[in-house]
């Protein structure tokens, strides 16, 4: 059991209050709250260490560089990489997907190749495909979903075969929450020699990661989802397919040896990471993993399991709306997805936040998989640690009054 | 902090639960699109035209309360008009939803439609409320696109 009320004061905005009432911060799924350690370690590296990491000679530089190493071992280690030179710090999600269609895809995919995504997934894990697709005349294959959420693996050994390159999957989804079977679709991906990305946007704040276990040749997440800051992801690369990548920005930092001709790339990761890197983000996410390391990863896990039964069930009586992904919570992360036809997403969302209620609505950037649920978008609540049961009563009660407000005759 | 109530009047509600001039028009001589994208919300215009008075105007799809009420009340407040009336009423509507200070408008043109004001308040839902008028704009402009909000 995590000590809520201990964790909650760890976090300076929970205090805040939202038109009047407390707020309940629903939408962990956008970006997370940050603990005062995090934002601390912002400040003092601003006030104690600032400079420019790598090749510098001065204390300072050699304390951020000290920093900033550590921060990408303590990352390397919170994923269970055997070496941190397989981390490479990125802006997001979305860069480090980007980063691998380029720098890996470009090379490595030829005409007649085959790309496969999931129905559910983010545009940003959707998007870059397509375009590699496009340029390198390949085919994008989409494996569908069932109507609880969860993939629809039927036809899997045809969807994956020989013509597959890679096969890029999200592992929690965004808008249905579904913890999609990893082990099994990177077991299939490797058979036929195509490699595996795994986007864990959703799962590595959540749950924990092993990137030797997975087997995973890929994994990308965003810092500012697990506690950290914005602007700070990171990829994951397998040692010896990164040996062979080509880099995807040059310039600075990237760099060996540099002649009017021609350059000569710097070890890695440096090589993929051209420019001046976010120093003070990339140590405040170690601090976030700190943070979170301390909780404990199956801790959290729990925790989540324990609100999304206590929200499932509460969900179950509802029937005035519907909800969308898997009703297990074993393959479910704390993630609600939901629509009514009394009272559209849009409103709802001004309506609880005039409760102090922050929840999303809209598409949550997976168009395509809410156009087949045929509604035009759904409203989400999405939880972290610092939420609480009552905060889940005090949200469904909301949602009935919001159900009630837009329905009743005046 | 504003009030719930200022957004949503009796009368959004109303329109909301009882959209007026609701559904297609088959005397139509004029159809547009209008769409946005983030919230799904989907509008299309249906007017016969009398040369270049609006004689009837229908609109159908699927939105929040601000919008569908917003398109109910504007096929009220337009039916009957000249294009160049409509056009009037479009600069004045506009104006008081988004609140620049040099915006002005004149609530004798608005009439009902000053029921709306309140949505210059929330700025996350302006967009809501302009969606079925800039379906409109294109229309009068003799623009054939879907319209977006984006
Ligand atoms: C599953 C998933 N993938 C990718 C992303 C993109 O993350 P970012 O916007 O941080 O690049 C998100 C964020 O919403 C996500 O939920």
């Amino acid at each position: 059991m995590l000590d809520i009320n201990k964790i909650r004061n760890d976090f300076p905005i929970l205090s805040r209050k939202i038109n009047g009432k407390p707020l309940i911060y629903f939408d962990n799924a956008a970006t997370t709250q940050k603990p005062i350690s995090v934002i601390n370690s912002l400040t003092d590296f601003y006030t104690t260490y600032n400079s420019n990491v790598h090749r510098g000679v001065h204390t300072l530089s050699m304390q951020s560089t000290d920093l900033f190493e550590e921060a990408r071992n303590r990352v390397a280690k919170f994923i269970n990489s055997q070496r941190s030179e397989s981390i490479i710090w990125t802006r997001n999600t979305t860069e480090g997907i980007n980063l691998v269609a380029n720098a890996w895809g470009k090379k490595n995919i030829t005409p007649g190749d085959e790309i496969v995504v999931t129905a559910m997934e983010h545009h940003s894990n959707l998007v870059p495909w397509q375009i590699l697709a496009e340029t390198n005349k390949a085919k994008l294959v989409i494996i569908p979903i069932n109507d609880d959420g969860t993939l629809n693996l039927n036809n899997i050994d045809t969807i994956i075969n020989s013509k597959t390159k890679i096969v890029s999957v999200v592992h929690m989804s965004n808008s249905l929450g579904t913890i999609n079977p990893i082990h099994e679709l990177c077991e299939k991906a490797h058979k036929v020699g195509a490699k595996f990305l795994l986007d864990g946007a959703q799962s590595a704040p959540h749950m924990p990661i092993n990137v030797k276990d997975y087997d995973c040749d890929f994994l990308v997440f965003s810092g500012h989802k697990m506690l950290g800051p914005t602007g700070i992801g990171v990829l994951y690369v397998k040692p010896d397919i990164l040996e062979n990548m080509e880099p995807f920005l040059t310039g600075g930092e990237m760099v060996l040896e540099v002649s009017y001709e021609k350059a000569s790339w710097n070890e890695l990761p440096m090589k993929f990471e051209a420019g001046t890197p976010n120093i003070a983000d990339a140590i405040a996410l170690g601090e976030a993993i700190i943070y979170l390391e301390k909780i404990g990863m199956e801790q959290i896990r729990e925790h989540e399991i324990e609100l999304t039964n206590y929200a499932l069930n509460k969900f179950e009586k509802l029937n005035n709306l519907t909800l969308f992904g898997p009703l297990d919570s074993s393959i479910r992360g704390g993630i609600f997805s939901f629509h009514s036809e009394y009272i559209h997403p849009h409103d709802l969302g001004t309506f609880l936040d005039n409760e102090g209620i922050a929840i999303r609505t809209g598409h949550h950037c997976t168009m395509p998989l809410i156009r087949s649920l045929n509604i035009p978008a759904t409203s989400r609540a999405s939880f972290y640690i610092y939420n609480t049961k009552d905060e889940i009563d005090y949200f469904i009660q909301s949602l009935q009054n919001a159900i009630k407000y837009f329905t009743h005759d005046k | 902090m504003y009030n719930l109530e200022e957004l949503y009047q009796e009368v959004i509600i109303d329109h909301n639960q009882r959209p007026r001039n609701f559904g297609k028009l088959d005397s139509a001589n004029k159809t547009a699109e209008g769409y946005n994208p983030l919230c799904g919300d989907q509008i299309t215009l249906y007017i016969e035209f009398n040369d270049t008075v609006i004689k009837e105007i229908k609109f159908y799809g699927s939105g929040c309360a601000i919008s569908k009420a917003s398109a109910s009340l504007m096929t009220e407040s337009i039916s009957g008009k000249k294009k160049s009336e409509a056009m009037v009423i479009f600069n004045n509507f506009r104006n008081m939803i988004t609140k620049t200070s040099e915006s002005k408008f004149d609530p004798d043109i608005l009439g009902d439609l000053e029921i709306l004001k309140g949505v210059s308040n929330f700025p996350a839902r302006i967009k809501c409320a302009t969606l079925a008028w800039h379906t409109l704009k294109s229309m009068l402009d003799n623009n054939d696109q879907t319209v977006t909000t984006e």
